[in-house]
C-alpha cells in the first residue's frame, strides 16, 4: 500500500501520457456501455410493465441457477487463461481458454432447457402472458450476446493455440475476456433481477 | 509570425508518402474519415431533397385541398385517385418525411459528416480510431437509407403510423395497409441505423479521448469537437434503448407477443393479445427520442460556435460557459423524455417533476444563446454565407425555444398537444435550427472538404431565401396550432369557430413559402456541385481561422498533415488578441513566439511548452502499433 503510494507520487516520471489508452480497448468499453443500456431499457421496461398490475407470476426454472454458476465458473477460468497468457504459461492458457469456451456451451445449452422447462409449464414466448413472453427476451437475447462471445473467445482459443498470444501480446485476450466477464456480469444482473421481480 | 508557422507546411503538400489506394478503396469502401464525411454529405443532401418533396407533396394537400393533383400521376401513380391524394397515403408522406429528416438527413447527415471530417482534423488525428468501424458505419447507414428508400415503393405504401411509431397502430398489419411490410421495412432499416450510429459514436468518443495531439487538452479543444463528443455521447446512451423499444415491436408484429397490445377489438373481432402495454413503448421510444432532438441540435451549436467567433473576429463568449451549458443539456435530455407523454393519463404529479425538468433546460439553452449574442455584440463581423447561416441558426434557436418554454407546461400542453403549434415548435428549434447548422457547416468547410472556394453570391441568395421562407412557413403555424388544427390530419371540416375556412388562405399561404424555400435549395445545389469542379481554388486559410484543419495542405491527403503532426499551445478562440499584430493567432502557435500579447497567466504556460514537446514520441507510437 505504501509502495504504491509513493510510485504515485513520484515526481520523476515522465508527464501523463494522455495518448495512452489502447483505442481498441476503449471501444470495447463503449460497446458494453451500449450493450448495457439495451439491458436497462428492457429491465426498466419490464418494471413499468409488471407495476401497471395483472401479472402471472411462477418460479423461474431451477436450471437458471445451475448455468449461473456454470457461467461463473467459466468466467474464473478466463481470469486464469490471462493470468497464465501475462506469465508465458502456455499450456494453463490452452487449458483454460478451452474449459471457458467449453462451460460457455454448457451455458448456451443449459439455457436452452431452461426454455424448454418453461415451454412445459406452459409459459410460451408468444401468446398474452407477457411476463413469460419476458424471460425469453432477457434470456434469449443475453443468449444471443453469448454466441457472439462464443465467437470471440473461438478467436482467441485458436490464437492460443497458434502460440501468437503471448505476455507481449495481449490485447486480444485481454478484449476477449472484458467481453466474457462483461457477459457474465449482465447475466448474474438479469438473473437476480429476475429472481427478485418475479 | 502565425502566418509563418502556417505556410511553413505548404513546402511539403506535393510530396506523397503512402501509395495510392485503387478506386473502390479511395472512394467507395474507404477508410479515411473525410472521404467518409463526404458520403455522409453527399448521402444527406440526397435524403433532404427526399424529405423536402415528400412535405411539398403534403403541403399541397394542405393548403390546395381542392387542387386537382392528375399531373403528379406519372410520379404517384395509383397514390393520386380522381385527382386527389390518398388519404394513406397522405400519412405515409408525414411518416417518411419525419423519419428521413430526423434519422438520414439531421442524425447522419449532420452528425456523420462533420463528426467524421472535423474530429480528426480539429483534435490533431491522422484518423479516426477505428477506420473500419468508420467505414462500416457508413455502409451499415447506406444499407438502411436503400432499405427505407425501397419501403417508398411498396404497393401498401411505406410505414405511415408517424415518425413515432406508435403501436397499436403500427404493431398490427391490419390497422392500416402502411403498418404491413413498409412497417417490416421501417424496422429492419432502423435497426441498421441504429448499429450504424453507434459504430459511429463508439467511434467519435474514442476519437476525441485517445488521439488528441500533444497539447490539446479537454479546455483547449475547439467548441465543435466538444458539441460532436457529447452528441456521440448521447446517442451511445440513447440508441440502444430504441433498440430495445423496436425488438419488442419486432416481436409483437412477427412472434405473436403481447409486449404493446391488449384487448383491442377489429371489427367486431377481439384480438387475442392480453396484457400489454402501449404506453411503455412511448416511454421507451421517449427515452431515444428527447435526446435524440440534441443529438441533433448539439452538433449545428458546435458549428455555429466555431463559425461566429471566427467571423465575428472575437474569441467565443463564454467558453467554460458554452463547455458547461452542453453537458447541462446532455444530462437533461435524458431525463425530461415524458414530456412529449403528458396527455397520455400519467400521473399529473409525474408530470409536473417532468415538466420541472423541461423548464430547467431553458437555462443552458438562454446562456448558449445569450452567449452568441455578446460574442457578435462589437465584433468586426464579415457576413460570409456560413456566418449568415450560424446568426440565422441563433435567430430560429430562440423563437423556436420560447414556444418550448409553452409547451413544456403540462397544464397548457393539453390545449397544445399535437397541435400545428408543436410542428412550428419543433421545425424552428431543431429542424431549421440544425439545417442551418448544416448548411453553415458546409460553408464554411467547403474549401477544406473540396479544395475549392463556393460562391458567395449564390450563398447569399440561398440564405436570405431560405431565412425568409423558413420563418414564413413556420411562423403562421403557431396561429394554426392555437386555433386547435391538429397535426398529421389530411383534412380539417369541424374546428371551433368555424377555424378551417378562416385559416384557408394562411394555409395556402405556408404552403406557397414552403414551395419557394425548397426551390430556392436548387441554389446551393447548383452552389455545391458547381463549385466543386469550378470553384475557385481555396487558399489555406481562407476564414483566418485559428483551428487545426487549417494547417493541413488545402486538400489534406491520407494521414492528414504531410509532416508531424502540429502541437496545440493554446485554446481555439484567440481572435483579435490585444498586443497582438495579426487578428488571429493559430492552436499550434506556442506562447513563447507572441510575448507582445501574452496575459500573465499564459506567459506562466511557457514553462509547460518542453513538456508538450516531449509527448510527440509518445504520439508518433500510437500510430506505428
Amino acid at each position: 500500500m505504501t509502495q504504491e503510494h509513493l510510485q504515485n507520487i513520484d515526481l520523476s516520471e515522465e508527464p501523463a501520457k494522455q495518448l495512452s489508452v489502447n483505442p481498441q480497448k476503449f471501444m470495447l468499453w463503449l460497446a458494453i456501455v451500449s450493450i448495457a443500456m439495451m439491458f436497462a431499457g428492457w429491465t426498466s421496461g419490464y418494471l413499468v410493465r409488471k407495476a401497471e398490475g395483472n401479472w402471472h407470476e411462477f418460479e423461474l426454472p431451477s436450471i437458471f441457477m445451475y448455468s449461473t454458476a456454470i457461467l461463473i465458473v467459466s468466467s474464473i477460468f478466463m481470469h486464469i487463461a490471462v493470468l497464465a497468457a501475462k506469465k508465458d504459461n502456455f499450456n494453463t492458457l490452452r487449458i483454460a481458454i478451452s474449459i471457458t469456451f467449453a462451460f460457455g456451451i454448457a451455458f448456451l445449452i443449459m439455457q436452452w432447457w431452461g426454455f424448454a422447462d418453461l415451454v412445459q409449464n406452459q409459459l410460451h414466448f408468444s401468446g398474452s402472458d407477457v411476463a413469460s413472453s419476458w424471460i425469453y427476451v432477457f434470456v434469449g437475447i443475453h443468449g444471443l450476446h453469448i454466441i457472439s462471445g462464443l465467437v470471440v473467445l473461438l478467436v482467441s482459443l485458436v490464437s492460443a493455440f497458434r502460440l501468437s498470444i503471448n505476455a507481449k501480446s495481449l490485447t486480444r485476450i485481454q478484449l476477449c475476456a472484458t467481453y466474457w466477464h462483461f457477459l457474465d456480469i449482465l447475466w448474474l444482473y438479469l438473473f437476480f433481477f429476475l429472481f427478485i421481480n418475479r | 509570425m502565425a502566418t509563418a508557422t502556417l505556410h511553413a507546411h505548404d513546402v511539403h503538400e506535393h510530396e506523397h508518402e503512402h501509395h495510392e489506394l485503387g478506386f473502390v478503396r479511395k472512394y467507395i469502401f474507404s477508410e479515411d474519415h473525410k472521404t467518409i464525411a463526404k458520403q455522409y454529405l453527399i448521402t444527406g443532401i440526397i435524403w433532404a431533397f427526399f424529405g423536402g418533396a415528400l412535405s411539398i407533396i403534403f403541403r399541397l394537400q394542405l393548403g390546395f385541398p381542392d387542387l386537382n393533383l392528375d399531373w403528379l400521376k406519372p410520379v404517384l401513380g395509383q397514390w393520386i385517385v380522381e385527382g386527389k391524394l390518398e388519404k394513406e397515403f397522405y400519412l405515409a408522406l408525414v411518416t417518411m418525411h419525419g423519419t428521413i429528416m430526423v434519422f438520414f438527413v439531421l442524425t447522419a447527415g449532420l452528425s456523420g459528416t462533420f463528426s467524421n471530417f472535423l474530429i480528426p482534423l480539429q483534435i490533431g488525428a491522422r484518423d479516426m480510431a477505428s477506420g473500419f468501424l468508420n467505414m462500416l458505419s457508413y455502409w451499415f447507414f447506406f444499407l438502411s437509407s436503400v432499405i427505407m428508400f425501397c419501403s417508398l415503393f411498396l404497393e401498401t405504401g411505406p410505414a405511415s403510423g408517424g415518425w413515432v411509431i406508435y403501436p397499436p397502430l403500427s404493431a398490427l398489419p391490419q390497422a392500416m395497409p402502411g403498418s404491413g411490410l413498409g412497417m417490416t421495412m421501417w424496422l429492419t432499416s432502423m435497426t441498421f441505423f441504429i448499429v450504424s450510429s453507434l459504430m459511429g459514436g463508439i467511434n467519435y468518443i474514442s476519437t476525441v479521448i485517445n488521439l488528441r495531439t500533444r497539447g490539446m487538452s479537454f479546455t483547449k479543444m475547439p467548441l465543435t469537437i466538444w458539441a460532436f463528443f457529447l452528441t456521440a455521447v448521447l446517442g451511445l446512451l440513447s440508441f440502444p434503448v430504441l433498440l430495445s423499444a423496436a425488438l419488442l415491436l419486432i416481436f409483437d408484429r412477427s412472434f405473436g407477443t403481447s409486449f404493446y397490445l391488449s384487448e383491442i377489438y377489429i371489427g367486431g373481432e377481439a384480438l387475442p393479445n392480453v396484457g400489454g402495454s402501449a404506453i411503455l413503448y412511448q416511454h421507451l421510444f421517449w427515452f431515444l427520442g428527447h435526446p435524440e432532438v440534441y443529438i441533433v441540435l448539439l452538433p449545428a451549436l458546435g458549428i455555429t460556435s466555431e463559425v461566429i467567433a471566427t467571423n465575428a473576429r472575437k474569441p467565443i463568449f463564454g467558453y467554460r460557459a458554452m463547455i458547461g451549458s452542453m453537458m447541462g443539456i446532455t444530462v437533461l435530455a435524458f431525463i425530461v423524455w415524458a414530456h412529449h407523454m403528458f396527455v397520455t393519463g400519467m400521473n399529473p404529479f409525474l408530470g409536473s417533476v417532468f415538466m420541472l425538468l423541461t423548464l430547467i433546460i431553458a437555462v443552458p439553452s438562454a446562456v448558449k444563446s445569450f452567449n452568441y449574442i455578446t460574442t457578435l455584440w462589437k465584433g468586426n463581423i464579415i457576413f460570409t454565407p456560413a456566418m449568415l447561416f450560424s446568426i440565422g441558426l441563433v435567430s430560429l434557436f430562440i423563437s423556436g425555444g420560447v414556444t418550448g418554454i409553452i409547451l413544456g407546461n403540462s397544464a397548457l400542453d393539453i390545449n397544445l398537444h399535437d397541435t400545428y403549434f408543436v410542428v412550428a415548435h419543433f421545425h424552428l428549434v431543431m429542424g431549421a435550427a440544425s439545417f442551418f447548422g448544416l448548411m453553415a457547416g458546409v460553408y464554411h468547410w467547403f474549401p477544406k472538404m473540396f479544395g475549392k472556394m463556393m460562391n458567395p453570391t449564390l450563398g447569399y441568395i440561398h440564405f436570405w431565401a431560405t431565412f425568409v421562407g423558413v420563418y414564413c412557413v413556420f411562423f403562421p403555424m403557431h396561429y394554426i396550432g392555437i386555433a386547435g388544427f391538429p397535426r398529421r390530419y389530411y383534412s380539417f371540416t369541424a374546428l371551433a369557430n368555424n377555424a378551417a375556412e378562416s385559416f384557408v388562405d394562411m394555409n395556402m399561404f405556408i404552403s406557397i413559402a414552403a414551395i419557394l424555400t425548397f426551390s430556392s435549395q436548387i441554389v446551393f445545389v447548383i452552389n455545391f456541385f458547381g463549385s466543386m469542379f469550378k470553384g475557385k481554388t481555396a487558399p489555406q486559410n481562407p476564414w483566418n481561422s485559428t483551428t487545426l484543419e487549417w494547417t493541413t495542405p488545402v486538400v489534406p491527403g491520407h494521414g492528414n498533415w504531410e509532416g508531424e503532426i502540429p502541437a496545440v499551445y493554446r485554446w481555439p478562440y484567440d481572435y483579435s488578441k490585444p498586443g497582438s499584430a495579426v487578428d488571429f493567432i493559430p492552436q499550434n502557435v506556442p506562447f513563447s513566439a507572441t510575448p507582445e500579447s501574452n496575459l500573465p497567466e499564459e506567459n506562466e504556460e511557457i514553462a509547460n511548452e518542453k513538456e508538450i514537446e516531449s509527448l510527440l514520441d509518445s504520439q508518433n507510437a500510437v500510430y506505428n502499433i
